[in-house]
């Protein structure tokens, strides 16, 4: 079967003939000027062919049949939970946590709650107690959703010291309702399915989503309905979504990709999207693209990476041809990877870049553009990208190709982030005039694709996921023995980064194995596994500024044998 | 190697990597990411760690199929029979 031209087939001219108005007509909008993201995710395909199309194709545990569900289905159930929001009194505004592994009435709770007009927050389910409680004390949700499992093992613990929540639901299979929550598929299955959409201002908060800084707590970045006119064409142009694909974004809906690209974008767009409720297992996701017949192929760095460990022969037991695009996101996808898709798959991996500030792809490489294996691409239509250099009043444009600056973003499209909770001043700080300061490190060459250096910052990227030094710090500190800890990403050949912690100890205790392990415990079962160290070393004393911080800094030229750098702000001189 | 030695190899190379297990209480049928919250990464250090202790490769493609301790019983010991 013939492959169809890609949606984006001549960069130059849609970046050129492109607007922002424009895209928002590929939408249906709302009367009066208002929108809602899940009016164009489910209301809007109601009253076309796409109302019986299958909107979700879940793939439970196991060999279980996979389950279809319309979008017709999919906007009676996300129907239902509007009206359990609604009659439990919560209003417009109010946030909405999900916190659930990958199961129907998560995407159901997410588009209800947008329907409703309440703010939906995604938590990663691996997530410790400890990132759920200060994300929960931070964004003061009034209503958690979550399973019956994650509730007793995470949650039930401290709920009775945050009292902005005011309901629990529970989805999933629910065998006894703990004291305090209620069985959400029980009230939804007596609800109404027809909810009238909430018409929101454009400019109405819809999501809240968390991400890590090097310092304090996790940042939670404000995104209104309007961003779903950026989650739609993005998801058009830079993953080629076109009607009929069967479409898989392998990324956990805890996260921001799972949301944007894992609930929104292949909605609006009118795909199937798969939804497959186990985790990495390389044979069972070769055989899903085999059966699935998926066509688009949305993944991340670490699993293309653990796919290479299986060698090529899975690989080629298994029938791909109907895939006809693969990208990747998460971080920088090494060149190996691309070239690996080729040999292997028969395509190559797509690259794009973005973050939880920007809501959607900025960068990328298209289907119709040459791959520059390495780099993150060029900047979508509409999506104007530069490399500045700090000033003494600001930034300065490099207009030099091949010089290396921060990246920076024109302020203007619709998925920007509209704040940090609670944090206007850390808000303010991220924008130089009219530019979005996105604290990576990136170069431009002289053909406009971009090449990802590094970040300004000492945030850490395990796996994909974004994870603030300071968060896992401040847990080992709670430890009797510790004195001091400093934690940063060492390179791993999967992971991208593992998590490594520099542990002083104070007077009185001895570093050894026993206490290794206790560290190790009490991080993991506060913060879960993917958020807490792999490893934990033991020094007399870390080095810190003169104003007393960890020079994480140091610490990983160190631990890399890379150069110290300017030493001058380190207490007591070079050591 | 009796089936309890490999048990407790197993169970000594998971209270190496994962700590916050009890590993006089864990049961040979429960999921470890399910139970236990192991991650993909904590799961392939296992089987490094495995490989590395008793000599026994594990394929990369056999990975996924150690749900449980059960299932690392079962498998490691067929191949060390071999």
């Amino acid at each position: 079967m013939s492959k169809p031209p890609p949606n984006l087939a001549n960069y130059d001219a849609t970046r050129a003939d492109f607007s922002w108005d424009r895209a928002r007509e590929e939408l249906a909008g709302m009367a009066g000027g208002c929108m809602n993201i899940a009016h164009e995710a489910l209301d809007r395909h109601l009253q076309t062919a796409n109302a019986d199309r299958t909107a979700i194709r879940f793939l439970p545990r196991g060999r279980e049949p996979a389950i279809d569900i319309s979008y017709r289905e999919l906007a009676a159930r996300a129907g239902r939970f509007a009206n359990v929001l609604a009659s439990l009194g919560v209003g417009r505004g109010e946030r909405v946590y999900v916190l659930a592994h990958r199961i129907p009435d998560l995407y159901a709770a997410a588009l209800g709650t947008l329907r409703h007009g309440c703010v939906f927050t995604p938590l990663f389910s691996a997530f410790g107690p400890e990132p759920i409680r200060s994300r929960v004390e931070i964004g003061e949700p009034s209503v958690l959703i979550t399973t019956e499992r994650l509730y007793r093992r995470k949650v039930a613990d401290w709920i009775a010291d945050t009292p902005s929540i005011r309901h629990v639901l529970l989805i999933g299979e629910v065998d006894e309702a703990p004291d305090g929550t209620a069985d959400a598929g029980a009230l939804m299955d007596q609800a109404d399915a027809e909810y009238d959409t909430q018409p929101m201002d454009p400019g109405e908060l819809a999501l809240l989503h968390f991400t890590s800084g090097t310092t304090g707590l996790p940042k939670g970045a404000l995104h209104v309905h309007e961003a779903v006119v950026a989650h739609h064409i993005t998801g058009k142009y830079a993953l080629d979504l076109q009607p009929g694909d069967i479409y898989w974004c392998t990324a956990d809906p805890g996260w921001v990709t799972g949301t944007s690209y894992g609930i929104i974008a292949p909605l609006t767009n009118g795909v199937t999207l798969i939804v497959d409720e186990e985790e990495f297992d390389a044979e069972r996701w070769y055989r899903i693209l085999q059966e699935q017949r998926v066509t688009v192929w949305y993944t991340a760095p670490t699993a293309i990476r653990m796919l290479m460990k299986y060698g090529p022969e899975l690989a080629r037991q298994h029938d791909l041809s109907a895939l006809r695009f693969l990208a990747s996101v998460g971080e920088p996808l090494n060149p190996e990877a691309v070239h690996w898709g080729r040999e292997t798959i028969g395509l190559p991996f797509h690259d794009n870049w973005w973050q939880t500030e920007t809501g959607g792809i900025m960068i990328a490489n298209f289907a119709s553009m040459p791959i520059r294996p390495g780099s993150m691409g060029r900047p979508v239509p509409g999506i104007e990208a530069a490399v500045a250099r700090g000033t003494d009043d600001g930034i300065e444009l490099i207009e030099d190709p091949e010089e290396t600056g921060e990246l920076v973003l024109k302020t203007g499209w619709p998925s920007m982030f509209r704040g940090y909770l609670n944090e206007e001043e850390r808000y303010r700080k991220c924008f130089a005039g009219d530019w979005y300061l996105t604290g990576d490190l990136a170069r431009r060459d002289a053909d406009g694709y971009f090449w990802f250096i590094g970040r300004t910052d000492d945030v850490i990227k395990s796996s994909g996921h974004l994870i603030g030094p300071f968060e896992v710090e401040s847990i080992l500190m709670e430890h009797p023995a510790v004195a001091e800890a400093g934690v940063i990403g060492v390179p791993d050949e999967v992971a991208g980064e593992t998590i490594k912690a520099f542990v002083a100890l104070r007077p009185g205790h001895e570093p050894g194995e026993e206490l290794r392990r206790e560290l190790m415990a009490l991080a993991r079962k506060r913060l879960g596994a993917s958020v807490a160290p792999r490893r934990i070393e033991f020094h007399d004393n870390l080095p810190r500024t003169r104003s007393g911080k960890i020079m994480r800094r140091l610490l990983r030229a160190r631990e890399l044998g890379l150069p110290e750098g300017d030493l001058s702000t380190l207490e007591g001189g070079k050591q | 190697m009796n089936r309890q030695q490999l048990r407790q190899a197993i169970l000594e190379e998971l209270a190496g990597i994962a700590p916050d297990i009890d590993t006089a209480n864990v049961s040979d049928n429960a999921r470890l990411r399910d139970e236990y919250d192991l991650d993909s990464m904590d799961a392939l250090n296992l089987l490094t760690a495995l490989h590395q202790r008793l000599g026994i490769s594990i394929p990369e493609r056999d990975y996924a199929r150690m749900y449980t301790i059960g299932d690392l019983l079962e498998y490691l010991g067929e191949q060390s029979e071999h």
